[in-house]
């Protein structure tokens, strides 16, 4: 039962987590080619303004009805979660509805049909609109959640747990380093889209110029956004281990707790005989030194703790190592496209540009690897040290948790199906495509 | 404030926030279940071209109002949502569906096939998001089989004539409703004339369907108490009377807009009026008023309640003054095919 609707909410979330980050990422990218059109006046930026604004639209929506069906799941699948955490969980998801849902989404459908509507000024304000409430948005669901990875500013009164302290809530220090961290994580998913559309028109010396332009806005933009989270990534780790020893246990693979304590360039984590099948070239002290800058300090391990309060070792293990090596990965190709576009010699590199084309799913990936890090590795707990997954489940049939969960896997296999076969298809079409077919709609 | 004047106070937010969204959705709502009759090339596109710039604005009045009951009655928001599951996963899915068929209208353009399994994908689940929520309501109107283990009900306790028969209201109520903002949209005569006609010929449906609710209610519901308790509050059921009529009215005069607007109150002040006779309950149990859930037992701490007031207080005006800005924008006459300026 437990099982059946983490499986449910998880797949949800993820799916959630596919759209939302390339929403965040393009928004900015279309309001910074819009702000570029608006200050020069070029129409070649209100082509691709548009371009890459009808990408983000075809993907924003399956983000509003994915983020619905979270909002839902809540109160059908975790009921007594939501009984216990309601007066603290519920105010940052209604002050998220009033002050973010509200502005993307009226001011979204003011900028898809104000084009001729608007002065050029106002329409450029909606975009920026939106992509604000985008960005607020993902600030009071990470406030939420932060507040079940770092439960502050509550007490325990009447059953349940309950706010006595807002700001102590909204000011969470968890909540920060993963709400900068996350925001990098979207904005090198929107990059690395745009590097990749990029190259399939390059590759085929198609809208060479236009591409050329955004391709050249994108990597700058790539590198600030993996350099930037390779940064608040160490940051965030070190606050983990703070604040979440047992995630950090389980993230770097630490069983026998200590000072000084090694760091492995290659393990292989065996939980059934709580130790490392496999540990090779461990540095000295250098897990110590990255969790609290100093080699001698100490980091409890997994042994510390008893078993049942444990994360699964092993997916939180594979999944913090796969996404730290995506990331790495990211920077490289991001700075090699940079660089060969610098020096003028980007075309000629067929190689990078195929690279380019297919590391569109790296940074899914890799933002999906450090959602499952950061969720996973709370388990056993829906609230870190408070209420566990197994007491937040709902009293609900087995069989209607069944069917609903048939009916979502269907229905979000649709929705992915349908959403990567228009954005291929506008994509593809590229920016001079669309001006064409706006023409013939207007005749 | 006191803890029970904020949840009053929140009480009064949880019923009008519903009944915004309803007022608001509901004609667009009802837009999309005539997505299906009105069925040529041009109408539908006309149609779905006058609910795509606001639709969205609509449907976020249901994610605040289900936020708003999570955070200031948690018990009430974990309760219904669990005993509400399999109709909730109904309405899930159809506006959701709803929402795709919308935004994947404009975007396959390209293809008309595509466009029209979209003009029935929204047909259909606009119907069943506006009949599944009359249901729902209905039920809750009417009280639940709620007792110390819980819910007793099925998705067919649930399909009892009362509550079908609150559905069929929310249902030919929003058709009446997508209708006069499909005739204010039109762009020519003759779109505008099939919308006016099929306006004028729902109206006296909703009049007999409204007609027998009232009657029923009494007798399925305790919905009467506060009312014959304070009498001066039928003034907002015959306040939704004379909407409903001054509905017909502007109909006749051609007023598509005004049409609209006293519509969408009588839909809105019919809510509050279920909501003023529910009071001090929100989820009423059938079997034992002990386990019914109220106001006073269901609700957030005071501090959450007086915090999340102030929230409401600073950025409602703030929601209010965009919205009516968009509909500034796409609310003109005659101008109902937004689509082609995407």
């Amino acid at each position: 039962m437990t099982m059946l609707s983490r499986i449910q909410f998880a797949l949800t979330v993820g799916f959630h987590f596919v759209f939302v980050p390339l929403s965040i990422g393009l928004i900015l990218f279309t309001a910074i080619m819009e702000t570029l059109y608006v200050r020069t006046g070029d129409p070649k930026y209100k082509t691709l303004t548009k371009f890459w604004g009808r990408l983000f639209t075809i993907n924003f929506l399956l983000g509003v009805v994915t983020g619905v069906a979270m909002e839902f799941q809540f109160g059908t699948n975790w009921s007594r979660y939501s009984e216990f955490m309601g007066d603290i969980f519920g105010s940052p998801l209604a002050v998220e509805a009033l002050m973010a849902f509200f502005l993307e989404s009226t001011m979204l459908g003011i900028w898809i049909f104000g084009w001729n509507k608007l002065s050029k000024k106002m329409h450029l304000l909606a975009g920026w609109l939106v992509a604000i409430g985008t960005h607020l948005s993902a600030v009071w669901i990470i406030v939420a959640n932060g507040f079940m990875q770092n439960p502050v500013g509550y007490v325990l009164r009447n059953n349940r747990a309950e706010l006595v302290n807002f700001w102590e809530v909204l000011f969470n220090p968890y909540a920060w380093y993963t709400y900068v961290h996350t925001i990098f994580a979207c904005y090198s998913v929107g990059a690395f889209f745009v590097l990749a559309v990029a190259a399939y028109h390059l590759l085929r010396r198609r809208n060479v110029d236009m591409m050329k332009a955004s391709l050249r806005i994108a990597t700058v933009f790539a590198i600030i956004a993996t350099l930037g989270n390779a940064i608040t990534g160490h940051f965030n780790g070190q606050n983990v281990a703070l604040r979440q020893p047992t995630k950090f246990a389980a993230m770097e693979g630490v069983w026998e707790g200590g000072q000084g304590v090694g760091f492995p360039l290659f393990a292989i984590p065996d939980s059934a005989n709580e130790r490392n099948a496999v540990e090779v070239g461990v540095i000295p002290g250098l897990t110590s030194f990255m969790a609290f800058n100093s080699t001698d300090a100490h980091v409890p391990g997994l042994k510390d703790f008893p078993v049942d309060e444990r994360p699964p070792v092993g997916l939180t293990f594979w999944s913090f190592r796969v996404m730290v090596g995506l990331g790495v990965l990211m920077l490289v190709l991001a700075a090699l496209a940079w660089w060969h576009n610098r020096k003028g010699t980007l075309m000629e590199r067929t190689t990078l540009l195929k690279f380019l084309l297919w590391s569109i799913p790296i940074p899914y990936i890799a933002t999906n690897l450090g959602w499952m890090v950061a969720e996973v590795g709370r388990q056993p707990w829906t609230v870190y040290g408070l209420i566990t997954t197994a007491d937040s489940v709902s009293p609900v049939a087995l069989a209607d948790v069944v069917i609903s969960l048939g009916l979502v896997v269907i229905f979000y296999a649709i929705l992915v199906g349908l959403d990567i076969y228009l954005l291929v298809r506008y994509a593809k079409a590229g920016p001079e495509a669309m001006d064409e077919r706006q023409a013939a709609v207007a005749d | 404030m006191s803890h029970e004047v904020l949840q009053v106070i929140w009480f009064a937010l949880w019923g009008l926030l519903w009944a915004i969204y309803f007022g608001l959705d509901g004609f667009d709502l009802g837009s999309g279940m005539l997505a299906g009759i009105f069925r040529k090339d041009e109408e539908q596109r006309h149609l779905i071209g006058a609910l795509a710039p606001i639709w969205d604005g609509n449907e976020v009045w249901v994610i605040t109002a289900g936020g708003v009951t999570f955070a200031a009655f948690p018990k009430l928001y974990a309760t219904m949502f669990s005993s509400l599951y399999v109709p909730l996963f109904l309405i899930l899915f159809g506006l959701m569906f709803r929402a795709v068929a919308i935004e994947f209208y404009h975007h396959m353009d390209y293809d008309r096939a595509w466009q029209r399994i979209w003009g029935w994908v929204l047909s259909v689940a606009s119907l069943i998001v506006a009949l599944l929520f009359g249901v729902a309501f209905g039920n809750i109107f009417q009280g639940m089989l709620l007792d110390a283990q819980g819910y007793h009900g099925t998705i067919l306790s649930l399909l009892n004539p009362y509550g079908l028969l609150t559905g069929v209201l929310f249902v030919v109520a929003f058709l009446m409703n997508g209708a006069t903002w499909l005739a204010h949209k039109a762009p020519d005569d003759g779109l505008r004339a099939k919308a006016h006609t099929f306006a004028a010929r729902i109206w006296p449906v909703v009049l007999v369907v409204a007609a027998g609710w009232l009657v029923y209610t009494p007798f399925a519901t305790n919905l009467m108490g506060n009312f014959l308790k304070v009498p001066v509050l039928f003034l907002v059921p015959a306040l939704a009377v004379v909407m409903l009529v001054l509905t017909w009215v502007y109909l006749q005069k051609g007023n598509h807009l005004f049409s609209l607007l006293a519509g969408s109150l009588t839909v809105g002040l019919t809510v509050i009026a279920g909501v003023i006779g529910l009071f001090p309950n929100m989820f009423p149990s059938k079997l034992d008023p002990a386990y019914s859930l109220t106001a006073f037992n269901s609700s957030s701490s005071q501090y959450t309640l007086q915090f999340m007031f102030i929230v409401v207080l600073v950025f409602l005006p703030f929601v209010l003054l965009y919205q009516v800005w968009a509909y500034k924008l796409f609310g003109r006459k005659g101008t109902g095919s937004e689509v082609e300026h995407y």
